[in-house]
């Protein structure tokens, strides 16, 4: 009664990439989250203060940063359809 | 100033209101099921959206028409801490959804959880955990479907509609907005804004790519700009003593950007009409591959943030149809003053669409909510899916009509302050949510002493805000941080005493023996994709078509 659903497996993951993927996601966070490191008038670029203007930049660069994990995480955890075994459980099983 | 009715703009106005009235109806044909009589259906619109309509959805439903008046609006007024800090917070937004959000879908997938109560249910077995979630929820969701027509109001007083007359003349154009909204949302359910929402952001782009390019080069150019904000923002406020406003954040005010764009960012995927355009999706990876394009629309709203600066410039002054001066009207007004009238509905246009999209998402994630996880649960545990379909969409007719009954009869500012409360609340969800996607390590009971402090200690702390010059509690939405001694989004104190407390019950509770709830949930359900075979619940959970995808 007990298959490979109801025993809980985590589809196998290749850990280096999965890192990979997580720092890439927390690069845009950190960034932003230090308001020390753009917090300022200049450089000006086309009359748009630093401030203005790098906070647009990481729009791009965030998007890439989750492109690039998007596909580190394709790569670590090949998608594994469930069995499609016997469905209905007992309940409470933890 | 408001010189009378704007008869090209409105024309324009009503044709596009016709257009997408039009398309609201005939959604209920669009990808057509057998039955819209399930939740799955008329809440989730078959759970089968892709990747491209999921976008126009979320796109639709996270930039509401609100944040389109209200952003420029705190920049005009406040400056950028009050208002580019959405800057950010939408940016940083998008890793933090990729995430944990893929997990929410899978489990939901599998189990046929519609709202995230349902999953809180599911993973602690605890009815009352669910039910804090769900109440937080509708709470959080009913001034925010408020303040849409705070939108349109916005607009159609730009326009010169709803001035004078009787109260009925007065509120009349919004009345059929929202009675029309509620009709087809009734009958297509999450199908209609689905449909609504590739108008919405089609119109939204044009009409901000427009005004972005063109503006400027009417106002003496983006250097001008800038001069004329920071002049503003420096000025000082003769009746507080202090600059009006902020150019650009200074070292005090680090803490309060980066709090408020992570606490934001943190909370906006707990609303429910986020969960719900989220589930609606075909796949897993629907949502991931959402957070790569979805920013989009951030840099649209970051556009949006700098024409209230270009307001400054312009010397926009928006002053509403009672004579007096009001900051949100910035943005229809600098449209008004500064394009041709038909473009000028064009423009009023995708802000009054753009909040028919959100108000109808969320009238049906609070409708859902209420429907699985207080009716079904508290009232009528064996409600089959018919009837959870029809309780569901009386419930939708029942919040649009408490929304516009509070918009019309109170201050429009006991919706504003109830919005930044309901931001607040909503973030204390996030621990029951989100760390059980991950662990079950946390107890029900601690997840619910969290959460009750939570909202305790934030709305206390937003209450003790008062504006020094009206005396008006709920001034704000920042307030010190104890310990660290910086000024802080109170949402992100709050939720981290809310995590906080949270693990200490929950290890005194370890201690003491108490059981944990049953876990419906095993790990591998936290993986399953499209295709994957749903759990058949004992009362046919799942509806008929979900196997054969």
């Amino acid at each position: 009664m007990e298959n490979d659903i109801d025993r809980g497996i985590v589809p196998p993951t290749n850990m280096t990439r999965m890192t990979a993927a997580a720092v890439l996601l927390m690069v845009p966070i950190a960034a932003l989250l230090w308001v020390d490191t753009y917090a300022k008038v200049e450089p000006v670029l086309l009359g748009f203060p630093f401030f203005i203007w790098y906070q647009f930049l990481w729009v791009f660069l965030c998007s890439f940063c989750t492109w690039m994990a998007y596909r580190q995480i394709d790569l670590a955890r090949p998608r594994r359809p469930l069995a499609a075994a016997p469905l209905d459980r007992k309940k409470g099983s933890r | 100033m408001n010189t009378g009715i704007n008869y090209p703009a409105l024309a324009v106005l009503i044709g596009l209101f016709l257009l997408v009235t039009v398309m609201g109806f005939w959604a209920s044909n669009w990808r057509r099921a057998e039955s819209l009589a399930s939740l799955d259906e008329w809440g989730l619109g078959g759970r089968s959206f892709g990747t491209w309509i999921t976008w126009f959805l979320l796109g639709g439903d996270l930039y509401t028409a609100y944040t389109f008046v209200a952003v420029p609006a705190a920049m005009f007024a406040f400056g950028s801490v009050s208002g580019f800090f959405a800057v950010p917070y939408t940016i940083i937004l998008y890793p933090i959804i990729f995430i944990f959000m893929a997990r929410l879908w899978s489990v939901s997938y599998r189990h046929g959880y519609v709202t995230s109560a349902d999953f809180v249910r599911g993973r602690y077995g605890s009815k009352e955990l669910s039910l804090a979630i769900a109440i937080t929820g509708i709470l959080a969701t009913m001034p925010y479907i408020a303040l849409q027509l705070v939108g349109i109001q916005a607009v159609l007083e730009v326009v010169g509609l709803g001035g004078g007359g009787s109260v009925i003349a007065k509120d009349l154009p919004l009345f059929i907005a929202f009675a029309l909204l509620a009709a087809y949302t009734y009958s297509a359910g999450l199908r209609a804004p689905a449909v609504i929402a590739f108008v919405k952001d089609g119109l939204i782009y044009l009409v901000i790519l427009v005004a972005i390019v063109y503006l400027p080069s009417t106002v003496g150019g983006w250097g001008h700009i800038f001069t004329a904000a920071q002049q503003k923002m420096n000025s000082i406020n003769p009746a507080t003593g202090r600059p009006i406003g902020v150019f650009i954040p200074p070292a005090q005010s680090y803490w309060a950007y980066a709090t408020l764009a992570l606490g934001s960012a943190l909370a906006l995927f707990m609303y429910p009409h986020s969960i719900t355009a989220t589930l609606s999706s075909r796949s897993r990876n629907t949502i991931r591959r959402n957070a790569m394009i979805l920013p989009a629309y951030s840099f649209v709203l970051g556009l949006l943030a700098l024409l209230g600066w270009v307001a400054i410039a312009a010397g926009t002054k928006p002053i509403g149809l009672d004579g007096k001066p009001n900051a949100q009207l910035v943005i229809p007004q600098l449209f008004e003053d500064s394009f041709p009238a038909w473009f000028a509905g064009v423009a009023f246009a995708a802000v009054a669409i753009g909040a028919l999209v959100p108000a109808a998402i969320m009238s049906i994630a609070a409708a859902n909510t209420f429907t699985r996880n207080i009716y079904r649960e508290w009232i009528k545990p064996h409600a089959t899916h018919a009837e959870e379909a029809n309780v569901s969409k009386l419930v939708s007719l029942g919040v649009k009509a408490f929304a516009l009954v509070f918009v019309l009869t109170l201050d429009k500012q006991n919706a504003i302050n109830f919005q930044l409360l309901g931001g607040i609340w909503i973030l204390q969800t996030f621990p029951a949510i989100v760390f059980g996607l991950y662990t079950r390590w946390f107890h029900r009971w601690g997840l619910l002493a969290g959460w009750a402090g939570g909202m305790i200690y934030g709305t206390v702390a937003a209450y003790n805000l008062v504006n020094p010059v009206t005396g008006n509690h709920f001034a704000g939405s920042v307030s010190m941080i104890p310990v660290i001694g910086e000024m802080g989004y109170i949402a992100l104190t709050a939720f981290t005493m809310n995590a906080i407390v949270a693990a200490a019950v929950t290890v005194v509770l370890g201690f003491a023996g108490v059981p944990h709830g049953d876990d419906e949930t095993v790990e591998a359900d936290y993986f399953a994709d499209e295709g994957d075979p749903r759990v058949q619940k004992p009362v046919a959970a799942v509806s008929p078509h979900a196997a054969v995808h």
